[in-house]
C-alpha cells in the first residue's frame, strides 16, 4: 500500500437484511483527492456511503473499510467521526427542539475538543462560516433541521463538514433538490475546504455538480460493484451518452 | 423491618440523595387511629377547630377503600403499619440556628437554608419527615406583607386565613388519599401574598423524607390576593430503602381577580432498585383554583423519581378570562410506574387552559398520561389546547394516553395532538456521526423533545432539572 493512501475500500460486501447490496466494491483514495461516484438508482450508492459511517442497519459480511490503513468496521460511528471521517447525509434527520447552536457546539466540541476561546469564539467561527454559505444568524436558535427547506438542510450539512474539518469527507447526493443558486453556494463551501488535508467522495447523480466541484476521478457504481472507473474526462461521456455507454463497454455481466 | 438498600448498584449510586440522616427523632407510635390523630394535632399545638376537621377527615377516610383504578400495580397499603409523625430533635444550639447534622443534611442536598449562604433570589423552607425546620428570607418578604412560613406554624399565627383557605380547594372528602391527608398532615408550607404584590423572589419549599417507616404528608396552601404575583418552586428527595414509604401531599393554589401563580416542582424521590424493590408512593393531590377574573394558574412539574406516581395537577378555571396552564416532564426507568396528567375545569366564561406533557419510559417503567378538559355550560368561548408526546427508549416499557374531554358549551374550543414515538435510530446515527456517544445524543434528542416543558421552569431550576434528566438517562441507556 503507498503512503498516501488516504482511505480504502477492499472488496466490499455489503447486506441489508437479507438483500445483498455492495458486492465487493475496491476503491482506492490518495490524500487530497476528489473522487466521483455515479450510478443509477438502486446500485448501492448511498448503502455505501452509510455503510463508511457506520450505519447500524447494514451488515458488513466481506472486505474491509482501511482509513489510513486502520479498518474501521467494529468502530461505532461516533468513534468514524472522532478518525475525521464526515457524511454529508442525503436525507439529514430533525432532531426538535435541539437548537442548530446547541448541536453544532456538541458536534464540535465532540469531534475537536473544547475550543480554546470559550463560546464567544466558538460562534464567532461558525458566524463567519454561516456568513460564506448565507445562511441568516436566525438559523442557529431554529430546531434542527426542524421545518427546514431542502437547501437549508444541504447548507447545515456543508456547514458542519466546514467546523468539523474532516480528513475524508463522503457528499450523499449533496446536490440532490438544491435549486441551482443553492447548488452554487453548497460547491463553493466544500471547495473552501478542498485541499491536500482533505480527501473527498462526492456521490450523485448529476454532472452539474462536478462541474462546480471538480473531480480527479470518476467511478461509476453498478448491481453493487464498481463497473467502471475513469479520469474528469469520463464524466463528459456520461453526460452525453448515459449509462448505456458503460454497459456496451463493460458488456452483459453486470447489467 | 426495612433496611437500606446495599451499595454497589449502579442506580444507587446514581441517586446520590439516598443517604440516610443520623439523628435521633420523636417519632409518634406506627398505626392510625383517632387517638393518633388526636396526638398529631397536640404536637403541633394546634387549636381545637384544627383537632376537630382532623377527626371529621379520619372518619370519612374509614368509609373510604384505597382507589385502585390508576395504571400501576401495588399490593394493598397496610395503613397501620406506616408512622404518621416523626420530628428531628434538633440539639440546642444558637436560637435560630439549625442542628448542624441538619444542616449538613441539606447542604448534600443542595439546599440552601442559611440565611447567610441563601441565594438572593430564593426563600426556602425546608421541611424534614413531618415538620419544617428551617425558613430563610422570611423578614424581607414580611416587609412587603407576604407571608411564607411552615403550615404548622400558620395554623398558630394566621388561624383566620388558614381556616378561610384549607380544603377550599380540595375538600377533606375530595378522594382516599386527601381525605387521609387532612387527618394526619403534618408539614409544608403556607404562602400568602397580598394584594397587588408582585413577590420578588422565589419561594421555594425542599420535602426530604429521612426517617425509617414513616410517611410524608406534606399540605401546602399558596394564597394570591387580587393583582399579586408569585413563583413558587418545591424539591423533594428520599432515602434508598427496600421498603415502600408513603408520600401522600395536598397542594391548594388560591388565586383571587388578576392574580398570577407559578408552581414548579422537580420530583426525585427515591424511585425503587431496578428489580422494583423499595421507592416511594407519591400519590397527591395538587389543584389550583382561579378563582377571580383574569387570574392565571401554571403547574410546571419534572418527574423523574418515585416508584409509583399517581399525580394530576389541576385547575379550576371559575373566573372569567381566567388561565390554566400544565406543563410536565415524566422520566421513567426500571420498574417505575408514573400515572400523571391534569384536569383543567372550565367554568367561567372566555376561559383557557394549555397543557402540555412529555412522557419518556425507559427500562421496563409504565407511563401513563391521564387527562380531563371539562367545559361547562356556562364557558362560552373557552379553549383548550392539549398536546401530549410519549418517548420510547428501548423494547421493554410502555407509554398510555388517556385524554378525555367533555363539552358542554357549543362555543368552545378544544385541541388535542398526541404523538407515541420510539427515540428513532436515525436521529440516533445522525448525532452519532458527528462525534457524539449514544448516551450524549439520546440526552440531546430528550432535552430536546421536553425544551417545551424546560423553558416554563425558573433559570436555575432548569438547569438542575436538565443534569438531574441527563443523570437519569446515562443510567437508563448507559
Amino acid at each position: 500500500m503507498s503512503a498516501d493512501v488516504e482511505f480504502e475500500l477492499r472488496d466490499l460486501r455489503v447486506k441489508n437484511g437479507a438483500k445483498q447490496i455492495l458486492q465487493g466494491v475496491d476503491l482506492t483514495l490518495r490524500r487530497g483527492e476528489t473522487h466521483a461516484l455515479m450510478g443509477p438508482n438502486g446500485s448501492g450508492k448511498s448503502t455505501l456511503a452509510n455503510v463508511i459511517m457506520g450505519h447500524p442497519d447494514y451488515e458488513v459480511t466481506g472486505g474491509d473499510i482501511l482509513f489510513h490503513g486502520q479498518s474501521l468496521l467494529g468502530l461505532a460511528p461516533e468513534e468514524r467521526a472522532k478518525l475525521g471521517v464526515f457524511l454529508a447525509f442525503q436525507y439529514p434527520v430533525a432532531v426538535p427542539g435541539v437548537s442548530v447552536a446547541r448541536f453544532l457546539k456538541a458536534a464540535v466540541e465532540a469531534v475537536r475538543g473544547k475550543s480554546s476561546g470559550g463560546a464567544g469564539g466558538f460562534l464567532k467561527g461558525v458566524r463567519e462560516q454561516m456568513k460564506f454559505l448565507e445562511i441568516t444568524e436566525a438559523f442557529l436558535d431554529r430546531g434542527l433541521n426542524e421545518g427546514f427547506s431542502g437547501g437549508e438542510k444541504k447548507r447545515l450539512e456543508i456547514l458542519q463538514m466546514l467546523l468539523l474539518k474532516p480528513a475524508l469527507g463522503v457528499l450523499d447526493e449533496t446536490d440532490s433538490g438544491l435549486d441551482i443558486d443553492a447548488l452554487r453556494i453548497v460547491a463553493a463551501g466544500v471547495n473552501r475546504l478542498r485541499g491536500p488535508d482533505l480527501t473527498l467522495l462526492v456521490i450523485t447523480h448529476y454532472e452539474r455538480l462536478l462541474k462546480l466541484i471538480e473531480p480527479d476521478h470518476l467511478h461509476v457504481l453498478m448491481n453493487g460493484r464498481i463497473a467502471f472507473s475513469g479520469g474528469p474526462d469520463a464524466v463528459k461521456q456520461l453526460e452525453l451518452h448515459g449509462y448505456d455507454w458503460i454497459r456496451d463497454q463493460v458488456g452483459a455481466e453486470v447489467v | 423491618m426495612a433496611h437500606e438498600l446495599p451499595g454497589g448498584n449502579k442506580l444507587l449510586q446514581d441517586y446520590k440523595f439516598g443517604f440516610v440522616t443520623d439523628i435521633a427523632a420523636d417519632a409518634i407510635p406506627l398505626g392510625l387511629n383517632e387517638d393518633i390523630v388526636r396526638l398529631i394535632s397536640a404536637k403541633k399545638g394546634e387549636p381545637g377547630w384544627m383537632t376537630d376537621w382532623r377527626l371529621a377527615a379520619y372518619r370519612h377516610w374509614l368509609t373510604l377503600r384505597e382507589p385502585h383504578w390508576a395504571r400501576a400495580d401495588y399490593p394493598p397499603i397496610d395503613y397501620q403499619a406506616s408512622r404518621y409523625y416523626s420530628a428531628p430533635r434538633q440539639r440546642a444550639g444558637k436560637p435560630g440556628e439549625m442542628d448542624p447534622e441538619l444542616a449538613k443534611t441539606f447542604e448534600r442536598l443542595g439546599v440552601p437554608v442559611h440565611e447567610r449562604g441563601a441565594l438572593a433570589g430564593v426563600a426556602v423552607d425546608a421541611v424534614f419527615d413531618s415538620v419544617s425546620v428551617a425558613t430563610t428570607q422570611r423578614e424581607r418578604l414580611k416587609q412587603q406583607g407576604i407571608i411564607f412560613c411552615s403550615m404548622s406554624e400558620a395554623i398558630r399565627e394566621h388561624g383566620d386565613l388558614v381556616r378561610q383557605y384549607l380544603g377550599s380547594v380540595v375538600p377533606p372528602t375530595d378522594n382516599f388519599f386527601a381525605a387521609l391527608n387532612s387527618a394526619v398532615f403534618t408539614d409544608g408550607s403556607f404562602c400568602f401574598i397580598p394584594r397587588g404584590v408582585r413577590c420578588p423572589i422565589e419561594l421555594s419549599t425542599y420535602f426530604r423524607i429521612n426517617a425509617i417507616s414513616t410517611g410524608q404528608f406534606e399540605r401546602t396552601l399558596i394564597v394570591a390576593e387580587p393583582e399579586s404575583f408569585v413563583s413558587y418552586i418545591e424539591g423533594c428527595t428520599a432515602p434508598a430503602r427496600d421498603e415502600n414509604q408513603l408520600h401522600a401531599a395536598i397542594v391548594e393554589l388560591v388565586a383571587l381577580e388578576g392574580a398570577q401563580i407559578k408552581y414548579a416542582t422537580v420530583q426525585n424521590w427515591f424511585a425503587g432498585d431496578a428489580g422494583g424493590k423499595g421507592g416511594i408512593y407519591n400519590f397527591v393531590t395538587k389543584r389550583g383554583h382561579c378563582r377571580g377574573a383574569r387570574s392565571r394558574i401554571s403547574w410546571t412539574q419534572v418527574e423523574v423519581g418515585a416508584a409509583i406516581t399517581w399525580k394530576y395537577p389541576s385547575v379550576i378555571l371559575e373566573g372569567a378570562d381566567s388561565v390554566g396552564e400544565f406543563y410536565s416532564v415524566a422520566f421513567t426507568h426500571d420498574r417505575m410506574q408514573a400515572d400523571t396528567g391534569t384536569k383543567m375545569i372550565h367554568i367561567g366564561p372566555r376561559t383557557r387552559s394549555t397543557i402540555v406533557s412529555k412522557g419518556i419510559s425507559t427500562g421496563h417503567s409504565a407511563n401513563t398520561y391521564r387527562g380531563m378538559v371539562k367545559i361547562l355550560p356556562k364557558a362560552a368561548h373557552a379553549r383548550n389546547h392539549t398536546q401530549c408526546d410519549s418517548m420510547l427508549i428501548g423494547s421493554q416499557c410502555s407509554a398510555n394516553t388517556f385524554p378525555l374531554i367533555e363539552a358542554r358549551n357549543a362555543t368552545a374550543i378544544t385541541e388535542h395532538e398526541a404523538t407515541t414515538s420510539r427515540i428513532s435510530e436515525e436521529q440516533l446515527f445522525y448525532l452519532r456521526s458527528r462525534g457524539l456517544d449514544e448516551e450524549a445524543a439520546t440526552a440531546l434528542i430528550v432535552h430536546g423533545f421536553c425544551k417545551e416543558v424546560l423553558k416554563e421552569l425558573p433559570m436555575e431550576f432548569a438547569v438542575e432539572a436538565v443534569k438531574l434528566l441527563e443523570l437519569k438517562l446515562e443510567h437508563s441507556v448507559g
